[in-house]
């Protein structure tokens, strides 16, 4: 069911059918280390509602990719390759990064 | 009982004490022959004369320093750098510098410091080199493989430039002696490999207010940092929460590509050559992030000093009995001294060791050999007939194992009393208790997992079979 709703939203090509949606903002996320693994990915779009925080961000992967909560109490977040707290609003063609400590060596 | 542990340590204390006295001494002597040698070799030639190595009083006025002829020599082209020259060189031989680990990140890092002239450079390590260290930590050769590491990077630290003093720290750090090591240092390198040891490598510099040159690699990324440096933030500030134990992956299970901890154990000397002689900007409050297979150098703004940090913070009241008492395997979850995971999830009878199942193939027993390690493994070795799932698709592939249950018993025939027997095999022997456990669950109770994985297999059965 859920990939099923997953095809649906990724497939909204055709803009008239949103003509009465929340603005969005459009991001880049780059993931990192560990969150690259845990995500299969080194980055990705993502589309939020304007006005959403760093934070609303990371629910949103989390919700994408449950294996995320593994490293959430433990990274350093980036926006636009400077610190960022949680609280912060994305804005649009932002990068948030996702960066998990590294202890190999 | 007690009195017993003051006066041990002590004559530890005075012991290190005289030791670190004659390595000095050793040390200042060499220098000395090296001159000795090269007036020397000056002397046959006879048309020029020969400088005085002692004697500086050539150097009088303003611009007096300490470079004997010979580190001139040896360091003339830092001297020439304008923005280096000579005040950051004398600067350097003044240091002493310290590096945690002589590994992938301290092979390299090593060599550099050695190279460039910080007066003392200790090393600390415990373990022995192996022959799997070798596409990495290039400071040691084939020779030492089985001998410390600590002596092995010190013998080649010094046949680079012998007129360094080299100390050797051949243990474990610990917080026992963590703080009597760093006291002795200017700037301290962490070139380890595991968590707790980078919160107690962190912690100890900020007892003692030493500069942290941090750097990390795994896979085909490296991370490096300053961390404690000029009010700049902590390993803590940054990470106050340890990461869990299943985000801490060793270079042992996930692998890493050689070059990566080079190039971040280079980064990691430059950045201690800098601290250590006064030029240039440490990368402090930024993290350089290194990823190999896009080509690409990020450098990130990290946060500042935390006020809440519990270490560094405004309120921390971190002293160095607190770090002494601070266990650091139990805060990360994780052992200080990492070895491989030995999971007991089993009953006895629903293991059998590789010595056994040796005897049962050898029997003809009518049976199925399930390997649970990823494909990239798989290819690498595995044993004749077995079947590969890795254990994350063992889910969806159990009607595998049914049919080549029932292969097998067609194959060999098994009266309808019995049936083929299922064995699952992984490389120590911790994700085939796993997958054994799963099994159990659904329907496949007689399935036993081997003792051990092919580790087993390679040290009781057949020594030729490889290792990774």
């Amino acid at each position: 069911m859920d990939t099923m709703e997953g095809k649906i939203n990724t497939q909204t090509s055709d803009p008239k059918p949103e003509g009465n949606k929340v603005p969005s903002v459009k991001i880049k996320v780059l993931f990192f280390a560990r969150a690259r693994d845990l995500t299969s990915l080194t980055e990705m779009p993502l589309e939020v509602p304007s006005g959403s925080s760093a934070d609303d961000c990371l629910n949103d992967l989390v919700a994408r990719f449950p294996g995320l909560e593994e490293i959430r109490e433990c990274m350093v977040l980036a926006l636009n390759e400077e610190y960022t707290t949680e609280s912060t609003i994305v804005k649009e063609k932002d990068e948030l990064a996702i960066i998990p400590p590294i202890s190999g060596g | 009982m007690e009195s017993d542990a003051s006066r041990i340590l002590h004559e530890l204390q005075s012991l290190r004490a005289s030791k670190s006295d004659i390595d000095r001494r050793i040390s200042a002597l060499e220098t000395q022959l090296h001159q000795i040698n090269l007036l020397n070799d000056s002397v046959p030639n006879g048309s020029h004369h020969s400088i005085s190595t002692i004697d500086n009083s050539h150097l009088n006025g303003p611009h007096a320093h300490y470079l004997t002829p010979e580190m001139i020599h040896r360091y003339s082209r830092h001297l020439l750098l304008p923005s280096f020259g000579v005040q950051a060189q004398s600067n350097l031989l003044k240091s002493s510098v310290l590096v945690v680990g002589a590994g992938g990140l301290g092979s390299p890092a090593l060599l550099y410091l050695a190279a460039c002239g910080v007066g003392r450079l200790g090393i600390v390590d415990h373990d022995v080199v192996e022959l799997n260290n070798m596409h990495r930590q290039i400071i040691h050769t084939e020779a030492f493989i089985g001998q410390p590491k600590v002596k092995s990077a010190a013998a080649a630290c010094r046949s680079v430039n012998s007129t360094v003093q080299i100390v050797e720290h051949h243990e474990a750090l610990r917080t026992s002696n963590a703080l009597g090591i760093f006291s002795k240092y200017d700037v301290i390198v962490d070139a380890t490999d595991n968590a707790p040891s980078r919160y107690m490598i962190s912690d100890c510099c900020v007892v003692l207010g030493k500069p942290l040159v941090s750097g990390a690699a795994l896979g085909l990324e490296g991370q490096l940092t300053v961390y404690n440096y000029n009010g700049g933030p902590c390993y803590r500030c940054l990470f106050p929460t340890p990461p869990p134990t299943t985000a801490c992956q060793r270079c042992a299970d996930s692998g890493v590509l050689g070059v990566v901890p080079g190039i971040i154990g280079c980064l990691q000397a430059l950045e201690a050559i800098k601290i250590a002689s006064v030029v240039g900007e440490p990368l402090s409050g930024r993290m350089l992030l290194f990823d190999a297979l896009a080509a690409r150098i990020r450098i990130v703004k990290i946060r500042g000093r935390s006020l809440q940090c519990k270490a560094c913070g405004e309120n921390a009241t971190f002293t160095q009995q607190e770090f002494q008492e601070f266990d650091y395997e139990k805060f990360t979850q994780s052992p200080l001294s990492p070895s491989p995971l030995k999971l007991n999830l089993l009953q006895a009878d629903s293991r059998i060791s590789s010595k056994e199942y040796h005897d049962r193939v050898v029997n003809g027993d009518a049976h199925v050999l399930v390997d649970v390690r990823p494909a990239h493994h798989f290819e690498i070795v595995s044993l004749p007939n077995s079947l590969n799932i890795p254990l994350p698709s063992l889910e969806a592939r159990l009607p595998e194992i049914s049919s080549a249950l029932k292969e097998e018993e067609e194959r060999k025939g098994v009266s309808s009393g019995s049936s083929a027997q299922l064995y699952v095999i992984c490389r120590r022997g911790n994700d085939s208790q796993r997958a054994v456990q799963y099994l159990h669950k659904t329907g496949f109770t007689s399935a036993r997992d081997i003792l051990g994985g092919l580790e087993s297999w390679a040290h009781d059965v057949d020594p030729n079979f490889p290792t990774y």
